[in-house]
């Protein structure tokens, strides 16, 4: 057995008792604050209520070819369970708060390789192009599904307007920013504005919409009011909300979750249940309200419409 | 003040009570599943509940002996065993949630997952190694090791602590601040444990408090 010989100590080594005594007091705060904290935040999550009332309107609609034959979502659940980083990073949290979100008034910004750059008002947006209601298949990166019926029209509506040049190759989106109306978005380790992007064809492609509304009304704000896209074949963060820019533009623009983590959140995030993030699996997912898992299908069931997007391409790769 | 707290805590009703409080987070879990109420997606409001438990019960465990020591009172030793069954009450229904929504009971399956995800590799060496402690936690399972064997043994919940926060830390996609959290609470404790045990090796123990007396 070794046994270690003391060393000796000089005077100016010896931590005064004082000193001494007040690194327990010192320890033994933390200690106490520490398990309160632990506890005390827990159990208030534990018995927290989300709020279940949100200003809007009604908005008419025209059937669309673009629906699917589905058991839509609680309305509750898909207000209510949300990513919207900006507003916090548990689901309940922008539902909480982005009650004050301030979405009068509000322009967005057609710019880049385009022949006439503009700024559309909100109510121009509404007026351009009949609102059809959609029902759509939205799939979260994180294995948590929804069917929605979505209000807008697709995209490609508004870019004809602004006409791409020959040079366009891809469309920018960027997310409305103020850290004032968003205090909790410094917290959660994305950078803001949130970036997102299309390539041109993806994005004239009829099914990505241009979205204003859900449930038969303007959005919620912790839906992405007052504009924002869906993308039903592609991951959920791809729907970018609350958009102020669209850019079209030559070359592959930055998109958020990728600029985190380039090996888990690729620019094309089409859903495949053959590709799994680095983390999990996506073969299977879970639609909300339900407990067991179902099989996700390849662009999310989207196939016939989109698959031929991407022929040729090694879906592994470009994930 | 302090004597009296610590001749409550010499009594069974202290015991009582540590264990009610315990199990108000589980009660709550059943009451609001009765009310059809554990959000959008329950079955992962009950993983990341459960989840969040077991971390907090395997702290508040870890949390004992330092506050024995720091805040004289030795009759906080009556609730360690309680506290590291809560965790691993908790984490069994972390599990469940897992085994069962997630995997379909296809245990297959689910060996092939924790083979192939490190976050789910780290988290289930945890929970296995929870199982021999839990196991061992009755006094005749002391007396049948020998108390530095079982001690021994039962050292393995400081990996346990540690290998949780990796499990968190590694699931989060990009909000890191409650995993650090957490961390940061384990990494107190134990190096609480490593300042102690490196003081102990160059001075002889000396007792700072006699137990009171158990009723």
């Amino acid at each position: 057995m070794l046994i270690k010989k003391t060393a000796e100590l000089t005077p100016a080594q010896i931590t005064p008792k004082s000193v001494y005594l007040n690194r327990r007091n010192f320890l033994r705060g933390i200690g106490i604050a520490g398990a309160a904290t632990v506890a005390g935040e827990g159990l208030s999550a534990l018995l927290r209520h989300p709020a279940t009332v949100h200003a809007s309107t009604k908005l008419a609609t025209v059937k669309s070819n673009y629906t699917v034959d589905e058991k839509i979502s609680s309305e509750n659940d898909v207000t209510h369970y949300n990513n919207f980083y900006e507003f916090g990073s548990e689901k309940g949290d922008p539902a909480k708060n982005s009650q004050n979100f301030r979405t009068t008034p509000w322009t967005v910004s057609i710019e880049g390789e385009v022949k006439t750059p503009r700024k559309f008002s909100l109510d121009e947006i509404l007026k351009l192009a009949p609102l059809e209601e959609r029902i759509y298949r939205h799939r979260c990166v994180e294995r948590w599904s929804i069917v929605v019926p979505w209000i807008g029209y697709s995209l490609n509506a508004i870019l004809k307007l602004v006409e791409p040049t020959a040079k366009a190759k891809y469309v920018a989106f960027q997310s409305f920013y103020d850290p004032k109306q968003m205090p909790q978005a410094r917290y959660t380790g994305l950078d803001y504005p949130y970036v997102e992007g299309l390539r041109l064809d993806e994005a004239m492609h009829p099914l990505a919409l241009l979205c204003v509304g859900m449930y038969g009304e303007t959005l919620p704000n912790q839906d992405g009011a007052p504009v924002r896209m869906v993308i039903p074949w592609k991951y959920g963060y791809k729907s970018i909300k609350s958009i102020v820019k669209i850019k079209v533009q030559s070359s592959e623009p930055p998109t958020t979750w990728n600029r985190l983590a380039p090996n888990e959140y690729g620019f094309y995030s089409n859903v495949n249940p053959n590709v799994d993030h680095p983390r999990w699996s996506q073969a299977t997912e879970r639609r909300l309200g339900e407990i067991f898992m179902h099989k996700t299908l390849l662009f999310n069931g989207y196939s016939d419409q989109v698959a031929s997007l991407y022929s040729g391409m090694d879906l592994k790769k470009f994930h | 003040m302090r004597l009296l707290l610590r001749k409550f805590m010499a009594r069974e009703l202290a015991k009582a009570l540590v264990f009610l409080l315990s199990s108000v987070p589980f009660l709550i879990l059943v009451w609001r599943s009765f009310r059809g109420d554990l959000t959008a997606n329950p079955v992962e409001f009950f993983q990341h509940q459960t989840g969040d438990w077991t971390l907090r019960f395997l702290i508040f465990t870890l949390c004992i002996t330092p506050f024995r020591k720091l805040l004289l009172l030795p009759e906080l030793i009556r609730f360690r065993r309680m506290l590291g069954l809560f965790a691993f009450f908790y984490v069994c229904l972390h599990f469940l949630t897992y085994l069962g929504p997630d995997q379909s009971f296809n245990v297959a399956g689910m060996l092939k997952d924790v083979g192939k995800r490190p976050f789910i590799t780290v988290g289930f060496a945890a929970f296995v190694l929870l199982i021999p402690m839990a196991i061992t936690s009755t006094a005749g399972w002391i007396r049948r090791l020998g108390g530095k064997r079982w001690q021994a043994l039962h050292r393995s919940i400081y990996v346990c602590a540690i290998l949780g926060v990796i499990h968190y830390y590694w699931l989060v996609k990009a909000d890191v601040r409650k995993p650090l959290f957490y961390g940061f609470l384990v990494g107190i404790l134990l190096i609480w444990r490593l300042l102690n045990w490196l003081s102990k090796r160059s001075q002889p123990a000396v007792s700072e408090v006699r137990p009171v007396e158990t009723s």
